[in-house]
């Protein structure tokens, strides 16, 4: 009962909203790059919002599926496809014992998520399931999958197959997500060294375009673009980050940290990506260009709020289908 | 009376919040800082995922998923904004932070420390010397940062502040005890790092399968003592 790797990744590994209450001993909260796919991957199989979930990135793994499961896939489109036929995303997907999962392209978006009904038996560490490379715990073994690892499933399918030749059914409803992305437009709100840039570069900030370098990874995107200048050199003492910070490095270029950020850093906080936001950035891949937009913290809050209600209610009407097709 | 400094409060994003005592590496902040940290873990505040504390600030991270859901007509940030600003006036105006003083055996030999001998002529001093002043002092922990469970302490002697190296090493092995100005530290990990390698403990600073998974915390105060390779390989075996 479990999903065999056979073949992986450039990186996958297990997630999930992450890991709090422990950044006062340096130990960064990790979990998914984009945590809206990896809830809408859960709500799609009638999983708990924070059910851990596989994130992987182009190119993904191939698996094959030792046990009849409902799964669902949210976040980038890799044209997955199962027995040469196109597997969709934001759909449940109901998988026979035997099927084999395998990403052909990369067509738009840089990590996708893939929920199973019930969830992975996975390492919990310190509270949660995400990988902690670095230290090597959570997750599967603390480390990201390799050949011929299996993820167990926490639980059986209730579901009886059809009878017929195909491999899978795609249950007949889709989450719709396109609202909870931006496309080419970032917000951010200022950071406290905001000030230290001179006019021109606050301007430019603001004005100029931004890509996507590929020295990126979970631990930060690094940004290429205008050279930024501060008007005074501040020997700054390392104090909090958080993920969304846009810090400046000395060689006028950005940095955003992302979910495997350090906990603590002494480079000027030009501002921070909102809360938002960060999934439409995750999902942003090398090369890809944005422009940045500075909005208020009242502005950010608001923007939080009416996303969380929209999300709420996708995730409650992806929980009333599956019970209707249940109840069937 | 211990004079309260003045502080200020910004948003470190949407979703966290810092106060700042003093922009400078002081034991009487940092004491402050750590009371303060004390303080606002004791409130329990729900919707509070992390609060981390700095050489002179302290950040609380909350779940503004969560807690725009309680709108209740102030912001969020002005909620917390004001929950920090009772917890300052509360705590620093009598500081009460509670220290643990912690020794640490660490190898000077220079099979383990591959910095000790060119720190020593670079300051003029003898290697012995060196060992003598790097464990004179009783450190404190002003920050965990860089690494889970790396603890930036200060100050070292005068004579031995010493800068980065210029081209970090692209391994230091955990244990190795290291100088970077003013601030001294060890490696929970083996992992790059740009800091003066004087020594190496024995001793484990990480240990995943554990609660407190860290052996140092912030606010502790840590003398070093120095032993030999024969005492440093039976430590580590154990």
């Amino acid at each position: 009962m479990s999903v065999r790797i056979i073949k992986p990744g450039l990186l996958d590994t297990v997630q999930d909203a992450g890991r709090y209450g422990y950044q006062h001993l340096g130990i960064n909260p990790g979990g998914a790059m984009d945590s809206i796919a990896m809830r809408i991957a859960n709500a799609l199989v009638g999983n708990m919002a924070n059910e851990a979930v596989l994130e992987m990135h182009f190119p993904a793994a191939e698996m094959v599926f030792e046990a009849t499961v409902l799964i669902a896939l949210a976040g980038a489109d890799f044209s997955a496809s199962i027995d040469h036929k196109e597997v969709p995303l934001h759909h449940p997907v109901l998988v026979k014992q035997g099927a084999a999962l395998k990403f052909i392209q990369k067509k738009k978006g840089s990590c996708v998520y893939l929920s199973v009904e019930g969830g992975f038996e996975t390492m919990q560490w310190l509270g949660s399931s995400s990988t902690h490379l670095q230290v090597g715990a959570g997750g599967l073994e603390g480390r990201q999958l390799q050949k011929n690892d299996r993820l167990v499933l926490k639980k059986e399918s209730n579901y009886l197959f059809a009878e017929n030749h195909s491999f899978f059914e795609v249950l007949p409803w889709q989450a719709k997500v396109a609202d909870f992305y931006s496309d080419g437009k970032i917000r951010c709100v200022a950071g406290n060294e905001f000030d230290l840039l001179n006019d021109a570069s606050k301007k430019t900030l603001l004005a100029t375009p931004f890509t996507i370098s590929s020295s990126s990874n979970r631990m930060g995107y690094r940004l290429q673009g205008a050279d930024l200048q501060t008007t005074v050199v501040k020997e700054m003492l390392s104090t909090a980050v958080t993920k969304g910070t846009i810090q400046l490095l000395p060689n006028g270029q950005l940095i955003v940290l992302m979910a495997d950020h350090q906990t603590t850093g002494g480079y000027p906080r030009v501002g921070h990506i909102i809360s938002t936001d960060i999934s439409s950035l995750a999902q942003c891949g090398v090369g890809q260009t944005f422009h940045l937009q500075m909005i208020t913290i009242e502005e950010a809050e608001y923007s939080t709020r009416t996303q969380e209600m929209n999300l709420q209610q996708l995730i409650n009407a992806c929980n009333f289908r599956l019970q209707q097709y249940l109840a069937l | 009376m211990i004079n309260t400094s003045p502080y200020t409060i910004y948003p470190c994003g949407d979703h966290a919040i810092t106060i700042e005592l003093d922009n400078r590496v002081d034991v009487e902040i940092s004491r402050q800082v750590i009371s303060l940290y004390q303080k606002i873990r004791s409130l329990k505040l729900p919707g509070v995922l992390d609060i981390i504390p700095a050489y002179s600030s302290v950040t609380i991270v909350y779940d503004l998923r969560l807690l725009t859901k309680q709108f209740t007509g102030a912001s969020v940030y002005e909620t917390m904004h004001a929950v920090l600003q009772n917890a300052a006036n509360d705590v620093l105006s009598a500081v009460v932070a509670q220290t643990r003083l912690i020794r640490i055996p660490v190898c000077y030999d220079t099979s383990l420390a591959p910095d000790i001998v060119s720190l020593a002529a670079l300051h003029q001093l003898t290697v012995e010397e060196v060992i003598q002043l790097h464990t004179a002092v009783t450190y404190r922990v002003y920050m965990i940062g860089f690494l889970p469970g790396f603890a930036y302490m200060g100050s070292v002697e005068e004579r031995i502040i010493t800068p980065r190296k210029e081209s970090p090493r692209t391994n230091v092995p955990a244990g190795s005890v290291g100088i970077a100005g003013e601030q001294t530290g060890i490696y929970p990990f083996a992992s790059p790092g740009g800091w003066q390698l004087i020594g190496q403990t024995p001793l484990p600073m990480f240990a995943v399968n554990q609660s407190q998974p860290c052996y140092l915390q912030p606010g502790d105060a840590v003398q070093f003592f120095s032993i030999s390779v024969e005492e440093f390989f039976k430590t580590k075996q154990v």
